[in-house]
Protein backbone atom coordinates (compact mmCIF):
# COMPACT_ATOMS: atom_id res chain seq x y z
CA UNK A 1 0.00 0.00 0.00
CA UNK A 2 1.41 3.09 -0.90
CA UNK A 3 1.37 6.16 1.03
CA UNK A 4 -0.37 4.14 4.18
CA UNK A 5 -2.46 6.08 6.36
CA UNK A 6 -2.91 8.94 4.00
CA UNK A 7 -3.77 7.26 0.91
CA UNK A 8 -7.34 8.20 -0.21
CA UNK A 9 -10.66 6.20 -0.67
CA UNK A 10 -10.26 6.60 -4.80
CA UNK A 11 -6.07 5.10 -4.26
CA UNK A 12 -7.53 1.89 -1.77
CA UNK A 13 -10.14 1.22 -4.22
CA UNK A 14 -8.24 1.40 -7.21
CA UNK A 15 -5.45 -0.93 -5.70
CA UNK A 16 -8.14 -3.49 -4.53
CA UNK A 17 -9.99 -3.46 -7.78
CA UNK A 18 -6.45 -4.03 -9.49
CA UNK A 19 -5.86 -6.61 -6.88
CA UNK A 20 -2.12 -4.96 -6.41
CA UNK A 21 -3.47 -5.42 -2.24
CA UNK A 22 -6.36 -7.44 -0.87
CA UNK A 23 -9.16 -5.67 1.34
CA UNK A 24 -8.33 -8.18 4.01
CA UNK A 25 -4.34 -6.48 3.76
CA UNK A 26 -6.13 -2.97 3.84
CA UNK A 27 -8.25 -3.62 6.39
CA UNK A 28 -5.80 -5.61 9.42
CA UNK A 29 -3.23 -2.66 8.67
CA UNK A 30 -6.25 -0.03 9.42
CA UNK A 31 -7.53 -2.17 12.27
CA UNK A 32 -4.12 -2.01 13.78
CA UNK A 33 -3.38 1.48 13.31
CA UNK A 34 -7.08 2.08 15.30
CA UNK A 35 -5.94 -0.68 17.87
CA UNK A 36 -2.41 1.46 18.05
CA UNK A 37 -3.78 4.69 18.27
CA UNK A 38 -7.21 5.01 19.89
CA UNK A 39 -6.24 4.67 23.59
CA UNK A 40 -4.57 7.83 22.56
CA UNK A 41 -7.19 9.54 21.11
CA UNK A 42 -10.52 7.57 22.21
CA UNK A 43 -12.30 8.23 18.62
CA UNK A 44 -13.61 4.35 18.73
CA UNK A 45 -15.83 3.40 21.38
CA UNK A 46 -16.08 -0.08 19.32
CA UNK A 47 -13.68 -1.54 17.19
CA UNK A 48 -15.65 -4.37 15.13
CA UNK A 49 -12.51 -6.23 14.10
CA UNK A 50 -14.42 -9.59 13.28
CA UNK A 51 -17.70 -7.76 11.44
CA UNK A 52 -14.90 -5.50 9.27
CA UNK A 53 -12.43 -9.03 8.40
CA UNK A 54 -15.63 -10.33 7.20
CA UNK A 55 -16.61 -7.45 5.24
CA UNK A 56 -13.00 -7.34 3.63
CA UNK A 57 -13.49 -11.12 3.19
CA UNK A 58 -16.36 -10.76 0.97
CA UNK A 59 -15.28 -7.85 -1.10
CA UNK A 60 -12.16 -9.73 -1.83
CA UNK A 61 -14.18 -12.74 -2.72
CA UNK A 62 -16.18 -11.09 -5.08
CA UNK A 63 -13.11 -9.67 -6.69
CA UNK A 64 -11.87 -13.17 -7.23
CA UNK A 65 -15.39 -14.25 -8.52
CA UNK A 66 -14.67 -11.29 -10.89
CA UNK A 67 -17.87 -9.30 -9.56
CA UNK A 68 -18.35 -5.84 -9.67
CA UNK A 69 -16.71 -4.16 -7.01
CA UNK A 70 -19.17 -1.33 -4.99
CA UNK A 71 -17.85 2.56 -5.27
CA UNK A 72 -16.11 2.14 -1.63
CA UNK A 73 -15.00 -1.39 -2.11
CA UNK A 74 -12.41 -2.16 0.66
CA UNK A 75 -12.37 1.21 1.82
CA UNK A 76 -12.00 1.19 5.68
CA UNK A 77 -14.75 3.67 6.89
CA UNK A 78 -15.88 4.83 10.50
CA UNK A 79 -19.45 5.26 11.73
CA UNK A 80 -21.11 7.21 14.66
CA UNK A 81 -21.90 4.85 17.39
CA UNK A 82 -25.67 6.89 17.15
CA UNK A 83 -26.04 4.96 13.79
CA UNK A 84 -27.80 1.37 14.24
CA UNK A 85 -25.58 -1.04 13.25
CA UNK A 86 -26.85 -5.09 13.40
CA UNK A 87 -25.59 -6.97 15.93
CA UNK A 88 -22.96 -4.41 16.78
CA UNK A 89 -23.57 -2.31 20.21
CA UNK A 90 -24.70 0.88 19.98
CA UNK A 91 -24.22 3.03 22.62
CA UNK A 92 -24.70 7.03 21.59
CA UNK A 93 -22.15 7.02 24.41
CA UNK A 94 -25.06 7.13 26.90
CA UNK A 95 -25.10 4.55 29.80
CA UNK A 96 -28.28 4.57 29.65
CA UNK A 97 -27.90 2.07 25.83
CA UNK A 98 -24.27 1.28 26.74
CA UNK A 99 -24.99 -2.39 26.15
CA UNK A 100 -27.70 -2.38 23.29
CA UNK A 101 -27.47 -3.99 20.34
CA UNK A 102 -29.71 -2.96 17.73
CA UNK A 103 -31.73 -5.79 16.01
CA UNK A 104 -31.44 -3.43 12.09
CA UNK A 105 -28.89 -1.59 10.12
CA UNK A 106 -29.64 2.17 9.90
CA UNK A 107 -30.32 3.09 6.44
CA UNK A 108 -27.03 4.89 5.68
CA UNK A 109 -25.53 1.61 7.33
CA UNK A 110 -26.57 -0.62 4.32
CA UNK A 111 -25.54 2.03 1.61
CA UNK A 112 -22.69 1.93 2.98
CA UNK A 113 -22.03 -1.95 3.03
CA UNK A 114 -23.62 -2.29 -0.21
CA UNK A 115 -20.79 0.18 -1.21
CA UNK A 116 -18.21 -2.42 -0.58
CA UNK A 117 -16.69 -0.19 2.52
CA UNK A 118 -15.93 -1.69 5.11
CA UNK A 119 -16.87 -0.81 8.95
CA UNK A 120 -14.28 -0.63 11.35
CA UNK A 121 -16.40 0.32 13.77
CA UNK A 122 -18.45 2.86 16.11
CA UNK A 123 -16.88 5.97 16.67
CA UNK A 124 -17.23 8.20 19.93
CA UNK A 125 -19.76 11.15 20.29
CA UNK A 126 -21.14 13.66 22.84
CA UNK A 127 -23.35 11.64 24.58
CA UNK A 128 -27.08 11.24 22.20
CA UNK A 129 -25.22 13.96 20.03
CA UNK A 130 -25.47 16.63 22.45
CA UNK A 131 -22.71 18.65 22.78
CA UNK A 132 -20.11 21.08 20.69
CA UNK A 133 -16.73 19.17 22.14
CA UNK A 134 -17.24 15.56 22.29
CA UNK A 135 -17.26 16.18 26.71
CA UNK A 136 -20.36 15.32 27.40
CA UNK A 137 -19.21 11.49 26.11
CA UNK A 138 -20.17 8.99 29.01
CA UNK A 139 -16.99 6.28 28.40
CA UNK A 140 -14.15 8.87 27.33
CA UNK A 141 -12.71 12.30 25.97
CA UNK A 142 -11.86 12.57 22.31
CA UNK A 143 -9.04 14.09 21.83
CA UNK A 144 -8.23 16.08 18.73
CA UNK A 145 -4.94 14.83 16.83
CA UNK A 146 -3.87 18.49 15.66
CA UNK A 147 -3.37 19.24 19.90
CA UNK A 148 -4.07 16.42 22.44
CA UNK A 149 -4.85 19.07 24.89
CA UNK A 150 -8.12 20.45 22.44
CA UNK A 151 -11.57 19.85 21.57
CA UNK A 152 -11.86 17.72 18.50
CA UNK A 153 -15.48 19.44 18.52
CA UNK A 154 -18.79 18.15 18.70
CA UNK A 155 -20.66 16.30 18.35
CA UNK A 156 -19.09 13.90 15.82
CA UNK A 157 -15.80 14.39 17.25
CA UNK A 158 -15.11 10.87 17.28
CA UNK A 159 -15.39 10.48 13.57
CA UNK A 160 -13.92 13.36 12.83
CA UNK A 161 -10.77 12.77 15.27
CA UNK A 162 -10.37 9.40 13.11
CA UNK A 163 -10.85 10.70 10.10
CA UNK A 164 -8.46 13.60 10.79
CA UNK A 165 -5.44 10.63 11.94
CA UNK A 166 -5.79 8.81 9.27
CA UNK A 167 -7.22 5.90 11.12
CA UNK A 168 -10.20 5.70 8.59
CA UNK A 169 -10.29 7.55 5.26
CA UNK A 170 -13.66 7.86 5.54
CA UNK A 171 -16.52 8.41 8.01
CA UNK A 172 -20.13 9.12 9.00
CA UNK A 173 -21.06 11.76 11.47
CA UNK A 174 -24.66 13.30 12.15
CA UNK A 175 -25.35 17.06 12.53
CA UNK A 176 -28.11 18.61 14.33
CA UNK A 177 -26.64 22.06 14.67
CA UNK A 178 -23.25 21.11 13.45
CA UNK A 179 -22.26 18.38 14.78
CA UNK A 180 -20.14 17.13 11.34
CA UNK A 181 -19.23 20.59 10.06
CA UNK A 182 -17.73 22.29 13.97
CA UNK A 183 -15.57 18.79 14.55
CA UNK A 184 -14.70 19.01 10.57
CA UNK A 185 -12.98 22.52 10.90
CA UNK A 186 -11.62 21.79 14.57
CA UNK A 187 -10.12 18.74 13.26
CA UNK A 188 -9.16 20.01 9.63
CA UNK A 189 -11.19 17.34 7.60
CA UNK A 190 -14.21 18.29 5.16
CA UNK A 191 -17.82 17.76 6.17
CA UNK A 192 -21.31 17.81 4.06
CA UNK A 193 -24.35 18.62 6.12
CA UNK A 194 -27.13 18.18 2.96
CA UNK A 195 -30.47 19.30 2.74
CA UNK A 196 -32.65 18.12 5.12
CA UNK A 197 -34.36 15.00 4.23
CA UNK A 198 -31.63 13.89 0.92
CA UNK A 199 -30.46 10.89 3.52
CA UNK A 200 -32.53 8.82 5.12
CA UNK A 201 -32.92 9.37 9.14
CA UNK A 202 -33.76 5.29 9.56
CA UNK A 203 -31.84 3.81 12.32
CA UNK A 204 -30.51 7.61 13.38
CA UNK A 205 -31.09 7.15 16.82
CA UNK A 206 -33.70 10.34 17.03
CA UNK A 207 -32.19 13.65 18.76
CA UNK A 208 -34.37 16.58 17.30
CA UNK A 209 -36.08 15.18 14.18
CA UNK A 210 -36.73 18.20 12.42
CA UNK A 211 -32.95 19.27 12.56
CA UNK A 212 -30.81 15.89 12.31
CA UNK A 213 -29.37 14.76 9.22
CA UNK A 214 -26.82 11.99 8.47
CA UNK A 215 -23.51 13.37 7.14
CA UNK A 216 -20.07 12.19 4.74
CA UNK A 217 -16.77 13.08 6.26
CA UNK A 218 -13.78 12.56 4.71
CA UNK A 219 -9.72 14.58 4.64
CA UNK A 220 -10.87 15.89 0.63
CA UNK A 221 -13.82 17.25 -0.52
CA UNK A 222 -13.92 14.79 -3.50
CA UNK A 223 -13.97 11.32 -0.96
CA UNK A 224 -16.71 13.44 0.63
CA UNK A 225 -18.64 14.26 -2.41
CA UNK A 226 -18.39 10.06 -3.30
CA UNK A 227 -19.96 9.72 0.21
CA UNK A 228 -22.42 12.06 0.21
CA UNK A 229 -23.23 9.74 -3.36
CA UNK A 230 -23.45 6.58 -1.73
CA UNK A 231 -25.91 8.15 1.51
CA UNK A 232 -27.93 10.23 -0.72
CA UNK A 233 -31.69 9.19 -1.88
CA UNK A 234 -35.12 8.09 -0.74
CA UNK A 235 -35.86 5.62 1.47
CA UNK A 236 -39.37 5.34 2.48
CA UNK A 237 -38.83 4.53 5.97
CA UNK A 238 -37.88 7.87 7.31
CA UNK A 239 -41.15 10.00 6.26
CA UNK A 240 -39.54 12.83 5.39
CA UNK A 241 -36.93 11.20 2.86
CA UNK A 242 -37.18 13.37 -0.13
CA UNK A 243 -38.35 11.34 -3.06
CA UNK A 244 -36.18 13.17 -5.64
CA UNK A 245 -33.18 12.86 -7.74
CA UNK A 246 -29.69 12.95 -6.37
CA UNK A 247 -26.57 15.09 -7.84
CA UNK A 248 -23.59 13.58 -9.21
CA UNK A 249 -21.78 15.34 -6.21
CA UNK A 250 -17.75 13.75 -7.44
CA UNK A 251 -18.31 15.48 -11.32
CA UNK A 252 -19.53 18.76 -9.35
CA UNK A 253 -16.24 18.89 -7.85
CA UNK A 254 -14.34 19.33 -11.54
CA UNK A 255 -16.89 22.29 -12.54
CA UNK A 256 -15.13 26.25 -12.21
CA UNK A 257 -16.31 28.41 -9.79
CA UNK A 258 -16.14 30.81 -12.50
CA UNK A 259 -18.94 32.91 -12.82
CA UNK A 260 -20.54 32.09 -9.13
CA UNK A 261 -21.80 34.08 -7.36
CA UNK A 262 -20.31 34.00 -3.43
CA UNK A 263 -22.73 35.88 -0.51
CA UNK A 264 -19.86 37.00 1.79
CA UNK A 265 -21.90 37.81 5.19
CA UNK A 266 -19.58 40.89 5.55
CA UNK A 267 -20.59 42.28 9.17
CA UNK A 268 -20.16 39.14 10.28
CA UNK A 269 -16.30 38.49 9.10
CA UNK A 270 -16.01 41.89 10.00
CA UNK A 271 -16.68 41.29 13.94
CA UNK A 272 -14.57 38.33 14.18
CA UNK A 273 -13.03 38.08 17.17
CA UNK A 274 -10.18 36.17 16.20
CA UNK A 275 -7.75 37.26 13.80
CA UNK A 276 -6.63 33.71 12.52
CA UNK A 277 -10.12 32.78 11.32
CA UNK A 278 -10.81 36.29 9.57
CA UNK A 279 -7.51 35.95 8.04
CA UNK A 280 -8.63 32.06 7.01
CA UNK A 281 -11.71 33.29 5.48
CA UNK A 282 -9.96 35.88 3.59
CA UNK A 283 -7.76 34.06 2.46
CA UNK A 284 -10.13 31.66 1.25
CA UNK A 285 -12.33 34.13 -1.04
CA UNK A 286 -9.66 35.83 -2.50
CA UNK A 287 -8.72 32.56 -3.71
CA UNK A 288 -11.98 31.89 -4.76
CA UNK A 289 -12.01 35.56 -6.35
CA UNK A 290 -8.81 35.30 -7.84
CA UNK A 291 -10.54 31.44 -9.96
CA UNK A 292 -13.02 34.42 -11.21
CA UNK A 293 -15.75 33.84 -8.57
CA UNK A 294 -17.83 36.89 -7.87
CA UNK A 295 -17.97 38.22 -4.29
CA UNK A 296 -21.15 39.88 -3.36
CA UNK A 297 -22.88 41.06 -0.18
CA UNK A 298 -25.46 39.16 1.63
CA UNK A 299 -26.77 39.35 5.07
CA UNK A 300 -28.51 36.93 7.34
CA UNK A 301 -29.86 39.45 10.21
CA UNK A 302 -31.66 37.19 12.00
CA UNK A 303 -28.67 34.38 12.88
CA UNK A 304 -27.43 36.22 15.85
CA UNK A 305 -31.31 34.70 17.02
CA UNK A 306 -30.39 30.97 15.92
CA UNK A 307 -28.43 30.25 19.54
CA UNK A 308 -32.31 30.81 21.23
CA UNK A 309 -33.76 29.73 18.71
CA UNK A 310 -32.44 26.27 18.32
CA UNK A 311 -31.58 25.55 22.00
CA UNK A 312 -35.58 25.92 22.27
CA UNK A 313 -36.58 24.13 19.43
CA UNK A 314 -33.96 21.31 19.35
CA UNK A 315 -34.13 20.79 23.62
CA UNK A 316 -38.28 20.45 22.97
CA UNK A 317 -37.69 17.62 20.31
CA UNK A 318 -35.28 16.30 22.37
CA UNK A 319 -36.96 16.00 25.42
CA UNK A 320 -39.79 14.24 23.82
CA UNK A 321 -37.43 11.80 21.69
CA UNK A 322 -35.80 10.76 24.81
CA UNK A 323 -38.89 10.18 26.47
CA UNK A 324 -38.63 6.83 24.80
CA UNK A 325 -35.52 5.44 27.28
CA UNK A 326 -37.41 4.24 30.41
CA UNK A 327 -35.92 1.38 31.30
CA UNK A 328 -38.53 -1.13 29.75
CA UNK A 329 -38.49 -2.35 26.25
CA UNK A 330 -34.47 -1.88 26.03
CA UNK A 331 -31.39 0.14 27.80
CA UNK A 332 -30.47 0.27 31.46
CA UNK A 333 -33.48 -0.82 33.95
CA UNK A 334 -32.79 0.29 37.30
CA UNK A 335 -35.50 -1.39 39.65
CA UNK A 336 -37.61 1.14 41.73
CA UNK A 337 -40.95 0.35 44.28
CA UNK A 338 -43.40 0.62 41.13
CA UNK A 339 -43.29 1.79 37.62
CA UNK A 340 -43.06 5.53 37.83
CA UNK A 341 -40.01 4.95 40.01
CA UNK A 342 -38.63 2.49 37.45
CA UNK A 343 -38.64 5.44 35.33
CA UNK A 344 -37.50 7.86 37.26
CA UNK A 345 -34.63 6.20 38.64
CA UNK A 346 -33.39 4.37 34.92
CA UNK A 347 -33.03 7.82 33.38
CA UNK A 348 -31.60 9.98 36.24
CA UNK A 349 -28.75 7.44 36.28
CA UNK A 350 -29.01 6.50 32.88
CA UNK A 351 -28.64 10.18 31.17
CA UNK A 352 -25.51 12.29 31.54
CA UNK A 353 -25.57 16.03 32.90
CA UNK A 354 -26.01 17.25 29.36
CA UNK A 355 -28.75 15.61 28.46
CA UNK A 356 -30.61 15.96 31.54
CA UNK A 357 -30.79 19.59 31.06
CA UNK A 358 -31.56 19.49 27.37
CA UNK A 359 -34.51 17.44 28.54
CA UNK A 360 -35.54 20.13 31.25
CA UNK A 361 -35.12 23.10 28.92
CA UNK A 362 -37.01 20.99 26.38
CA UNK A 363 -39.51 20.20 28.73
CA UNK A 364 -40.15 23.51 30.55
CA UNK A 365 -40.37 25.28 26.58
CA UNK A 366 -43.20 22.59 26.24
CA UNK A 367 -45.19 23.16 29.31
CA UNK A 368 -48.48 24.34 29.86
CA UNK A 369 -48.16 28.32 30.59
CA UNK A 370 -44.81 28.65 28.14
CA UNK A 371 -45.40 27.11 25.05
CA UNK A 372 -46.37 30.37 23.44
CA UNK A 373 -43.51 32.09 24.47
CA UNK A 374 -40.88 29.82 23.79
CA UNK A 375 -41.21 27.11 21.70
CA UNK A 376 -43.68 28.39 19.17
CA UNK A 377 -41.97 32.17 19.71
CA UNK A 378 -38.83 30.00 18.26
CA UNK A 379 -40.36 28.53 15.78
CA UNK A 380 -41.71 31.74 14.31
CA UNK A 381 -37.95 32.61 14.85
CA UNK A 382 -37.06 30.14 12.88
CA UNK A 383 -39.54 31.54 10.01
CA UNK A 384 -37.46 34.95 9.74
CA UNK A 385 -34.36 32.67 9.48
CA UNK A 386 -35.15 30.67 6.33
CA UNK A 387 -36.50 33.90 4.87
CA UNK A 388 -33.17 35.53 5.37
CA UNK A 389 -31.67 32.65 3.40
CA UNK A 390 -34.43 33.29 0.66
CA UNK A 391 -33.39 36.65 0.17
CA UNK A 392 -29.61 35.67 0.47
CA UNK A 393 -30.68 33.36 -2.33
CA UNK A 394 -31.65 35.58 -4.90
CA UNK A 395 -28.33 37.60 -4.98
CA UNK A 396 -25.71 34.71 -4.69
CA UNK A 397 -25.39 31.16 -5.14
CA UNK A 398 -23.98 30.11 -2.18
CA UNK A 399 -23.21 31.66 1.35
CA UNK A 400 -19.77 31.67 2.78
CA UNK A 401 -19.23 32.53 6.71
CA UNK A 402 -16.30 30.68 8.85
CA UNK A 403 -17.63 27.34 10.60
CA UNK A 404 -16.91 28.42 14.47
CA UNK A 405 -15.61 31.82 16.18
CA UNK A 406 -12.07 30.42 17.23
CA UNK A 407 -9.91 27.55 16.28
CA UNK A 408 -10.58 23.99 18.70
CA UNK A 409 -10.74 25.79 22.10
CA UNK A 410 -8.54 23.98 25.13
CA UNK A 411 -10.36 21.05 27.13
CA UNK A 412 -12.06 21.98 29.48
CA UNK A 413 -12.19 25.84 28.68
CA UNK A 414 -16.09 25.62 28.60
CA UNK A 415 -17.62 22.46 30.36
CA UNK A 416 -18.61 24.85 33.87
CA UNK A 417 -20.49 27.23 31.57
CA UNK A 418 -23.16 25.64 29.03
CA UNK A 419 -24.68 28.57 27.21
CA UNK A 420 -20.88 29.68 26.59
CA UNK A 421 -21.02 26.03 25.17
CA UNK A 422 -23.83 26.91 23.19
CA UNK A 423 -22.68 30.47 21.68
CA UNK A 424 -19.80 28.23 19.74
CA UNK A 425 -22.59 26.80 17.76
CA UNK A 426 -23.86 30.43 16.31
CA UNK A 427 -22.21 30.09 12.38
CA UNK A 428 -23.95 26.27 11.75
CA UNK A 429 -26.88 26.98 14.08
CA UNK A 430 -28.92 29.12 10.78
CA UNK A 431 -28.43 26.55 8.43
CA UNK A 432 -29.68 23.55 10.46
CA UNK A 433 -33.21 25.83 11.43
CA UNK A 434 -33.25 26.44 7.77
CA UNK A 435 -32.91 23.07 6.82
CA UNK A 436 -30.50 24.16 3.70
CA UNK A 437 -27.35 22.29 3.22
CA UNK A 438 -23.69 23.25 4.35
CA UNK A 439 -20.30 22.08 4.22
CA UNK A 440 -16.95 22.70 6.13
CA UNK A 441 -13.88 22.60 4.71
CA UNK A 442 -10.51 23.80 5.97
CA UNK A 443 -8.76 27.16 4.58
CA UNK A 444 -5.61 27.19 6.41
CA UNK A 445 -3.97 26.99 9.76
CA UNK A 446 -3.96 29.36 12.60
CA UNK A 447 -0.87 30.77 14.01
CA UNK A 448 -0.69 27.73 16.80
CA UNK A 449 -1.13 24.99 14.23
CA UNK A 450 -5.09 24.67 14.27
CA UNK A 451 -7.28 24.21 11.58
CA UNK A 452 -9.62 26.41 10.28
CA UNK A 453 -13.11 26.13 8.21
CA UNK A 454 -15.08 27.31 6.12
CA UNK A 455 -18.65 26.48 5.95
CA UNK A 456 -20.29 27.20 2.63
CA UNK A 457 -24.10 27.41 2.55
CA UNK A 458 -26.38 26.59 -0.35
CA UNK A 459 -30.17 26.09 -1.13
CA UNK A 460 -32.17 23.20 -0.37
CA UNK A 461 -31.18 20.26 -2.67
CA UNK A 462 -28.09 22.18 -4.35
CA UNK A 463 -25.11 20.02 -2.53
CA UNK A 464 -23.52 20.33 -5.94
CA UNK A 465 -22.62 23.91 -5.74
CA UNK A 466 -20.81 22.92 -2.05
CA UNK A 467 -18.81 20.50 -3.92
CA UNK A 468 -17.83 22.88 -6.48
CA UNK A 469 -16.89 25.77 -4.35
CA UNK A 470 -15.43 23.90 -1.90
CA UNK A 471 -12.79 21.79 -3.97
CA UNK A 472 -11.78 25.44 -5.08
CA UNK A 473 -11.26 26.39 -2.06
CA UNK A 474 -9.52 23.01 -0.91
CA UNK A 475 -7.45 23.66 -4.70
CA UNK A 476 -5.89 27.13 -3.37
CA UNK A 477 -6.01 26.59 0.68
CA UNK A 478 -6.73 23.24 1.99
CA UNK A 479 -4.47 20.68 4.32
CA UNK A 480 -4.47 17.92 2.32
CA UNK A 481 -0.49 18.05 2.16
CA UNK A 482 -0.10 18.73 6.53
CA UNK A 483 -1.33 15.75 8.85
CA UNK A 484 -1.87 16.50 12.22
CA UNK A 485 1.20 17.40 14.26
CA UNK A 486 0.34 15.39 17.61
CA UNK A 487 0.52 12.19 16.09
CA UNK A 488 4.54 11.98 16.38
CA UNK B 1 -31.64 40.99 42.08
CA UNK B 2 -33.68 40.66 39.19
CA UNK B 3 -36.34 38.11 39.12
CA UNK B 4 -35.00 34.34 38.11
CA UNK B 5 -36.78 33.16 35.20
CA UNK B 6 -37.03 30.17 36.82
CA UNK B 7 -37.92 29.07 39.91
CA UNK B 8 -36.43 25.99 42.09
CA UNK B 9 -39.89 25.09 42.58
CA UNK B 10 -40.32 24.89 38.50
CA UNK B 11 -37.14 23.38 38.46
CA UNK B 12 -38.66 20.14 40.45
CA UNK B 13 -42.24 20.64 38.89
CA UNK B 14 -40.20 20.62 35.64
CA UNK B 15 -38.02 17.41 36.67
CA UNK B 16 -40.97 15.43 38.03
CA UNK B 17 -42.87 15.78 34.13
CA UNK B 18 -39.83 14.81 32.53
CA UNK B 19 -38.99 12.12 34.37
CA UNK B 20 -36.02 13.15 36.25
CA UNK B 21 -34.90 13.39 39.85
CA UNK B 22 -32.32 15.61 41.29
CA UNK B 23 -30.25 15.74 44.49
CA UNK B 24 -30.86 19.22 45.80
CA UNK B 25 -27.60 19.89 44.72
CA UNK B 26 -28.35 19.16 41.24
CA UNK B 27 -31.54 20.83 41.06
CA UNK B 28 -29.58 24.28 42.60
CA UNK B 29 -27.18 23.65 39.61
CA UNK B 30 -29.93 22.98 37.04
CA UNK B 31 -31.99 26.21 38.15
CA UNK B 32 -28.87 28.70 37.70
CA UNK B 33 -28.00 27.17 34.22
CA UNK B 34 -31.33 27.08 32.99
CA UNK B 35 -32.16 31.04 34.55
CA UNK B 36 -29.03 32.18 32.80
CA UNK B 37 -30.10 30.41 29.24
CA UNK B 38 -33.98 31.16 29.58
CA UNK B 39 -32.08 34.91 30.26
CA UNK B 40 -30.31 34.42 27.27
CA UNK B 41 -32.97 33.70 25.50
CA UNK B 42 -35.07 36.66 26.37
CA UNK B 43 -33.11 38.48 23.16
CA UNK B 44 -36.30 37.04 21.15
CA UNK B 45 -38.36 39.77 22.84
CA UNK B 46 -36.81 42.13 21.05
CA UNK B 47 -38.90 40.75 17.80
CA UNK B 48 -42.45 40.98 17.09
CA UNK B 49 -43.71 37.87 15.45
CA UNK B 50 -46.72 37.69 15.70
CA UNK B 51 -48.00 37.95 12.30
CA UNK B 52 -45.23 35.57 11.57
CA UNK B 53 -45.68 31.42 10.97
CA UNK B 54 -44.02 29.08 12.65
CA UNK B 55 -41.83 27.05 10.63
CA UNK B 56 -42.16 23.31 11.86
CA UNK B 57 -40.72 21.57 8.76
CA UNK B 58 -38.06 24.07 7.22
CA UNK B 59 -38.24 21.89 4.14
CA UNK B 60 -41.70 21.61 3.33
CA UNK B 61 -43.31 18.15 1.87
CA UNK B 62 -46.42 16.11 1.81
CA UNK B 63 -46.92 13.15 4.65
CA UNK B 64 -46.14 10.04 2.10
CA UNK B 65 -48.33 7.19 2.16
CA UNK B 66 -47.73 4.01 1.52
CA UNK B 67 -49.82 1.15 -0.19
CA UNK B 68 -51.90 -1.06 2.80
CA UNK B 69 -50.51 -4.57 2.39
CA UNK B 70 -49.09 -6.26 5.68
CA UNK B 71 -45.42 -6.39 5.87
CA UNK B 72 -43.13 -8.58 7.84
CA UNK B 73 -41.66 -6.88 10.82
CA UNK B 74 -38.72 -7.50 13.17
CA UNK B 75 -38.33 -10.66 14.91
CA UNK B 76 -39.86 -10.95 18.38
CA UNK B 77 -37.36 -12.73 20.05
CA UNK B 78 -34.64 -10.56 18.54
CA UNK B 79 -36.38 -7.37 20.19
CA UNK B 80 -36.94 -9.10 23.16
CA UNK B 81 -33.43 -10.37 23.58
CA UNK B 82 -32.76 -6.33 24.05
CA UNK B 83 -35.06 -5.97 26.69
CA UNK B 84 -33.98 -5.85 30.45
CA UNK B 85 -36.38 -8.30 31.49
CA UNK B 86 -38.84 -10.36 29.29
CA UNK B 87 -41.04 -13.14 30.09
CA UNK B 88 -43.84 -15.02 28.10
CA UNK B 89 -42.95 -13.45 25.14
CA UNK B 90 -43.64 -10.01 26.17
CA UNK B 91 -41.23 -6.96 28.30
CA UNK B 92 -41.45 -7.74 31.85
CA UNK B 93 -42.63 -4.36 33.84
CA UNK B 94 -43.20 -3.88 37.83
CA UNK B 95 -46.87 -4.27 39.18
CA UNK B 96 -48.86 -1.68 37.73
CA UNK B 97 -52.49 -2.87 39.06
CA UNK B 98 -52.71 -4.93 42.37
CA UNK B 99 -55.25 -7.89 41.38
CA UNK B 100 -57.10 -9.05 44.22
CA UNK B 101 -58.36 -12.85 44.16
Amino acid sequence: MSDFPWQSAFEIRQQVAAGSVSALEVTRAYLSRAEELNPMLSCFLTIDYEGALASAAQVDRMRGGGEELGPLAGVPIAVKDNLCTRGVRTTCASKILGEYIPPYDAHVVEAVRASGAVILGKTNLDEFAMGSSNENSAFANVRNPWALDRAPGGSSGGSASATAAGLVPLALGSDTGGSVRQPAAFCGITAIKPTYGRVSRYGLVAFASSLDQVGPMARSVREASRLLEVLAGHDRRDATSADRETGAYLAACDRQVKGLRIGVVRDLIDGLQDGDVRAGTEAALSALEKKGAVLVDVSVPHAKHAVSVYYLIATAEASSNLARFDGIRYGLRVPGEDLAETYTRSRAQGFGPEVRRRIMLGTYALSAGYYDAFYLKAQRVRTLIRRDYDTAFERCDVVCTPTTPTPAFALGEKTGDPLEMYLADIFTLPPSLAGVPAVSTPCGLSAAGLPIGLQLVAPPFEEELLCTVAQSVEDECGLLDSHPSALG
Amino acid sequence: MADPKITLEQVLHVAKLARLTLSDEEARQMQAQLDAILGYMEGLDQLDVSDVPPTFHSIPMDAPLRPDVPERCSDRSEILAQAPASEAGGFAVPLVLEIEG
